[in-house]
């Protein structure tokens, strides 16, 4: 990295801190990412000198905060390499987006007998919003089966998706395995089937470049706070054609262009999504988060996740009893590593490592069809992110064979 | 910090209770019966209890899967509720409940017997619910003696 990884700390005031009386290592960063100074103290600017509503202002301090809370719409367009920042809309997180995808678009689209193409590996936002579209239309959801690296298998793809399928969406990289998944080729697989490509990138827009254009993609949804935003930001980015034919969800204020006693008209894409007061603020962090991001850039930021799969994977291996989930390939692991020591519930192991300092999750991992298909009810889950460095690998491997000693 | 406040957490007869659980397994002639989860660990809990004439419990078996903490718990649960009426194991789920979480230094022994060594979970709150599974388990059995989630 441009920036060496021990001034990129002290960006995180978060960090310098003990925890049970040991340094904080945090390794929850799939869960939710800390946030830098700047991105702090862009809110701090944005609420003591700018604050007021977007849009309806004829005052400087609304033209201010108009011109911030639009201003983050161009940094995604040039992080994500959208053709325009027409096509950005602000949501409160990845959830939102998806659920406003299926509602918003698929349920005016399908029809009984329609198929929605999923993964065993989606997290329940990538699940339940479709579920809910299929009792409303009466389509269907049919699941991809994943090969041993965790990824959805191609071959097996091009069996499920087809005339029937409607839609495709996937997570490009699995919040549990860290896997990621071939999005290109499978893109083209429901293009070839006139279906729609919807992808979840919230586990991989934070971690590695991802352009929408290249992928030939229709959706893309993320959140703001695993990426150094703040918490209540998202983005859904769809093709422009898409979106004018999606409906918006939130009707009401400042959505709308004239309001008739019977009837209204809205306001184009992306301002008719984005009824009522929106984050203002938490925006115009999201974009000094993506400015950071990409001052240090996604490449650097992949290679350095990638540096610290390949060292501390094979030592995570040798301890005793541990279990990997996915693949045994450090490549194969975007900053992601579920396990769990053999014969120790997770939450045991969990509550183990915080006394040690260090912050991982345990539980399902809001994947309970993927914990199915790996045969356990809960894994732990270590998430690494650009902030963690080589001691914090080591003291998770420490921490862990302290773990296995306690419970001997 | 040293992982000796743990101690206070895993103690030896929590330990033993996790390895080796009593009343495991399942009652073929049980008169109630019921599944709980725990949706934010994805533990699950079967409970079946089996009545006397008297309306006593006459026997209890638990199965599923759980960290330590509520394979314990559910153990000593069974131990402690065994030739009581359901009005008592209200009274015992209240006071395990307040004992876990309220840090009052009441003593609960006399009520809740050997499962009193778990109160050191009150200082670790995000094993609360762990701890509790199996007593609202076997609250909800009798009470309503349905097919429940939590």
């Amino acid at each position: 990295m441009v920036k060496k990884i021990s001034e990129l700390r002290a960006d995180f005031p978060i960090l310098d801190q003990t925890v049970n009386g040991e340094p904080l290592v945090y390794l929850d960063n799939a869960a939710s990412s800390q946030k830098p100074k700047q991105v702090i103290q862009k809110l701090v600017d944005y609420y003591e000198h700018d604050n007021a509503n977007v849009h309806r202002g004829v005052h400087t301090l609304s033209q201010r905060a108009t011109q911030a809370y639009e201003a983050t719409r161009d940094k995604v367009k040039r992080l994500i390499n959208a053709p325009s920042e027409r096509e950005v809309v602000y949501t409160k997180g990845t959830t939102e987006a998806i659920n406003w995808i299926a509602r918003g678009y698929a349920q005016k689209i399908l029809k009984p007998g329609d198929e929605i193409v999923l993964s065993y590996a989606e997290h329940h936002s990538n699940i339940v919003p479709w579920q809910q579209v299929c009792e409303q239309t009466g389509a269907k959801l049919v699941y991809l089966d994943l090969n041993k690296r965790g990824q959805v298998e191609l071959a097996d793809a091009k069996q499920k998706i087809g005339q029937k399928t409607k839609l495709v969406s996937l997570a490009q990289v699995s919040n549990v395995l860290g896997a990621l998944n071939p999005i290109k080729e499978i893109a083209e697989l429901a293009h070839a089937n006139q279906a729609i490509m919807v992808v979840d990138g919230a586990q991989s827009v934070p971690h590695m470049p991802v352009d929408v254009q290249a992928l030939d993609i229709d959706f893309l949804a993320f959140s703001g706070h695993k990426m150094l935003g703040p918490t209540g930001t998202g983005i859904l980015w769809g093709k422009r054609e898409l979106l004018e034919l999606m409906s918006p969800l939130d009707f009401g204020g400042e959505m709308i262009d004239f309001v008739e006693l019977d009837h209204s008209t809205f306001k184009e894409v992306p301002w008719k999504f984005e009824g009522g007061t929106q984050n203002i603020a938490g925006v115009i962090g999201l974009g000094e988060a993506i400015d950071y991001l990409l001052s240090i850039g996604l490449d650097q930021i992949q290679a350095h996740e990638q540096a610290l799969m390949a060292d501390v994977l094979p030592k995570l291996q040798q301890i005793e009893g541990f279990e990997l989930y996915g693949s045994p390939d450090p490549k194969d692991h975007l900053g992601i590593i579920s396990f769990n020591l053999a014969g120790l519930h997770p939450h045991d192991t969990a509550t183990v490592l915080d006394m040690e300092g260090v912050a991982v999750r345990a539980g399902h991992h809001c994947a309970q069809p993927m914990m199915r298909k790996l045969g356990v009810p809960a894994t732990a889950r270590a998430s690494f992110y650009l902030y963690n460095t080589q001691e914090d690998a080591d003291k998770l491997v420490d921490a862990l064979q302290k773990t296995r000693e306690f419970f001997k | 910090m040293s992982l000796s406040s743990l101690d206070n957490l895993y103690r030896q007869m929590i330990l033993e209770h996790a390895n080796q659980p009593h009343h495991h397994g399942n009652l073929p002639t049980a008169d109630k019966q019921i599944e709980l989860r725990n949706p934010t660990c994805g533990d699950v809990l079967e409970l079946a209890v089996k009545l006397d004439d008297s309306g006593k419990i006459a026997d209890v078996a638990f199965s599923g899967t759980g960290c330590t903490i509520s394979q314990a718990s559910a153990s000593m649960m069974t131990d402690e509720v065994i030739g009581k009426t359901p009005a008592q194991v209200a009274e015992m789920v209240e006071a395990f409940s307040e004992m876990i979480t309220a840090k009052t230094d009441k003593d609960y022994e006399k009520l809740l017997g050997d499962a009193v060594v778990l109160e050191g979970v009150a200082q670790f709150p995000a094993r609360i619910k762990c701890a509790t599974l199996a007593w609202k388990a076997i609250y909800q059995a009798l009470q309503e003696g349905g097919h429940e989630h939590e």
